[in-house]
């Protein structure tokens, strides 16, 4: 019956392994779970999950699986009540029903059956919310304890309603960043070499070439390790991006953050670019979309942050610029389709959450540009993609207006 | 060996999910690792469990620069150099020169020992791969005197981490994890009274007040954490401010708030 859990947690994407199975039932051996449900949970989490971010993963596995189990688990008390009454029938229990037994022990089914007792008083007077379903709390209206159903000794909480509630849900992979998370995340963007003055000095090899020279110190001396990678980070400012306002301000502020990479350059566009770029988000000092590409080494990284979210005709249409005073005559799409074929590495940073994106402008440019939602997981999956390539992520549940539109 | 060994100290209140994930990691003898938000504690874990059992702390700080060797043992070349040369000592014995690092001496001791590894993320990325078959084991070889010591008691090692970086999976496989959840009103009023027994039931009350509403506080870089409570509270009293009144501005704000954007943020809110 482990082994089942530890699937439903690997489900969830959780990276249990054998190594987690024994050590969960050497734990169980040693009674680490304290014979109960709640003793369980707690085991459980401990010795599976290696990240805060794996929590929520974990409660809903756990709520899920183990609702199940307290069901089975009353029916295996009932049956087990039937043979204590009457001891003489306890020879002819079949070898599976031994093999139960042996595998559950009867504190740990009381403990069960007892947890399952709870859930059935809960169910007769609180309605059918005993996991939550949309982040609703499971006890939130039979007027006990508003955070929860307290059971056991010390206040203890039980873990069906711990798993239930999600407290860790924030903590999730999958949500928005603050700057610091951005930080780290933005460590994995880095290809080191050795360049420039050569100023600190090489141990080994000065080891290597004392001895050489027969116990006579000879100094070695090497140029420090440095990031080589250089950023264009282009950021879609005002309209549509007020809302992420913030969010972008912190990539900004752990990007730009001195000798992160060997150069980094920012500017600005509103919407969607067109001839031209701006060196300050007050659009005053144009640069040439032309000559940022000439400028640029193709194996520069280029890093869009914006919602890719317009009407079609200010992406596809010529002169569809939101200024007609630019009297742009080349369409969005193509300045955008310049910048991709230009860089070896690009990555499109967006906002939105992943799922509006099919039918809609951002399709299109997630034709162009490899796409990833800004969050801890997208980030990572760019920054990945940034400096090792691979494949390239997919736009969910795609439609054909946008090939059409596109192509 | 009874399970429930850790309970907390007088000083150290620890929640009951702690003790719990900590007595797990003794009881398998995995190494346990723990995060949480700056200032929650985590170091000071290793030092009162280490006294609630009454064992000794061997204590290893990583560092940007350490190695994983560095914490078995090191070769210290120098000193038989300079011996060799100025007539000092027995420079045939190599194994004069060897110094045990911490966990070289929390494996080579007699008895049991607690090992603090403090921020293992500071370190290289390979850093913690380096240690896998130590902390497996329990046991590591000395190159150059062909010494192998092995642990006569497995110590209980404490891990700490501020997530700076990812650890390998293949690492974390091989540790019991705890994070240490932001304490809640009522345990945080009982960590206070820990450090503050002279503290009136009110005067608490309102320092909780004040603390949580910042931390509440939207778009914070940095909230303030257990530690910082404490100082301010510290600050407020070293200073004879009247705790009973603290209304309108905060007092010692530097000892909550660290960084100025985080300060002009309040004054903001304050003024609107």
């Amino acid at each position: 019956m482990l082994v089942d859990f530890l699937f439903e947690l690997r489900k969830e994407g959780l990276k249990v392994a054998s190594h987690e199975w024994l050590a969960l039932a050497e734990a169980m051996e040693l009674g680490l779970h304290d014979s109960s449900l709640d003793g369980f949970y707690r085991l459980a989490r401990t010795v599976c999950v290696k990240d805060v971010a794996d929590y929520d993963a974990f409660d809903r596995a756990f709520a899920r699986y183990f609702q199940g189990v307290t069901e089975a688990a009353l029916a295996l008390t009932k049956d087990l009540e039937a043979w204590l009454a009457d001891p003489g029938a306890l020879r002819e229990l079949t070898d599976e029903q031994i093999a139960t037994l042996r595998r559950l022990g009867l504190e740990e089914l009381r403990a069960l059956y007892e947890q399952r007792l709870r859930e059935q008083k809960e169910r007769h007077d609180g309605g059918n919310r005993w996991i939550g379903t949309g982040g609703t709390s499971p006890f939130g209206n039979h007027g006990k304890n508003p955070t929860g159903l307290r059971v056991g000794p010390g206040g203890a909480r039980s873990a069906m309603a711990v798993a239930g509630e999600r407290r860790f849900a924030a903590y999730r992979r999958d949500v928005v960043l603050d700057v610091r998370q951005i930080d780290v995340a933005l460590r994995g963007l880095r290809r080191l070499g050795r360049e420039g003055a050569e100023d600190e000095l090489d141990l080994d090899d000065t080891v290597a070439a004392t001895c050489a020279n027969a116990g006579d110190l000879e100094l070695v001396w090497r140029p420090p390790r440095r990031n080589r990678v250089k950023v264009i980070l282009l950021m879609d400012v005002g309209g549509s991006m007020d809302p992420h306002a913030e969010l972008a301000s912190r990539l900004f502020t752990a990007a730009s953050r001195a000798g992160r990479f060997a150069k980094f350059r920012s500017y600005y566009f509103h919407n969607c670019v067109y001839e031209h770029v701006y060196e300050d988000a007050h659009f005053t000092k144009r640069v040439a979309v032309a000559d940022l590409i000439t400028h640029s080494d193709k194996d520069e990284k280029l890093v869009l942050l914006g919602d890719a979210l317009m009407h079609p005709a200010e992406l596809l249409d010529p002169g569809g610029s939101y200024s007609y005073a630019l009297g742009s005559r080349t369409p969005g799409v193509e300045w955008l389709r310049r910048l991709a074929n230009h860089f070896r590495r690009t990555a499109w940073l967006n906002p939105e959450p992943d799922r509006y994106w099919a039918g809609s402008t951002i399709e299109v440019i997630a034709a162009l540009f490899p796409m990833w939602q800004l969050t801890l997981d997208g980030l990572a999956g760019a920054v990945r993609y940034l400096t090792r390539g691979g494949p390239r992520p997919t736009v969910p549940n795609p439609t054909a207006w946008a090939k059409a539109a596109g192509g | 060996m009874a399970f429930d060994q850790f309970t907390g100290t007088d000083t150290y209140i620890a929640s009951d999910e702690l003790r719990h994930s900590v007595n797990v990691a003794v009881a398998l003898g995995r190494p346990l690792l723990v995060r949480g938000e700056p200032g929650t504690g985590k170091t000071l874990l290793a030092e009162n469990l280490a006294r609630a059992l009454d064992l000794p702390l061997l204590r290893w700080h990583v560092k940007s620069t350490t190695k994983a060797k560095d914490g078995l043992y090191v070769y210290d070349t120098v000193a038989r150099l300079h011996d060799s040369r100025f007539g000092d000592g027995d420079v045939k014995d190599v194994s004069r020169y060897i110094k045990l690092g911490p966990l070289g001496e929390a494996l080579a001791a007699d008895s049991r020992r607690v090992l603090l590894i403090d921020e293992i993320d500071k370190a290289d990325l390979e850093f913690p791969n380096d240690l896998l078959l130590e902390l497996d084991a329990m046991r590591f070889r000395i190159d150059e005197t062909g010494r192998e010591v092995v642990a006569r008691e497995r110590p209980i090692v404490i891990i700490t981490s501020n997530n700076e970086k990812e650890l390998p999976d293949a690492f974390l496989r091989r540790c019991v994890f705890h994070y240490i959840e932001f304490p809640n009103r009522e345990l945080m009023a009982r960590i206070v009274r820990v450090h503050h027994p002279d503290l009136t039931d009110k005067v608490l009350d309102q320092c909780l007040e004040v603390f949580f509403g910042l931390r509440a506080t939207p778009k914070l870089r940095k909230r303030p954490t257990t530690s910082e409570l404490i100082d301010w509270i510290c600050a407020l009293q070293k200073a004879g401010v009247d705790l009973g009144r603290i209304g309108g501005g905060i007092p010692f704000l530097g000892t909550l708030l660290k960084t100025e954007q985080d300060v002009e943020l309040l004054g903001k809110r304050a003024k609107a």
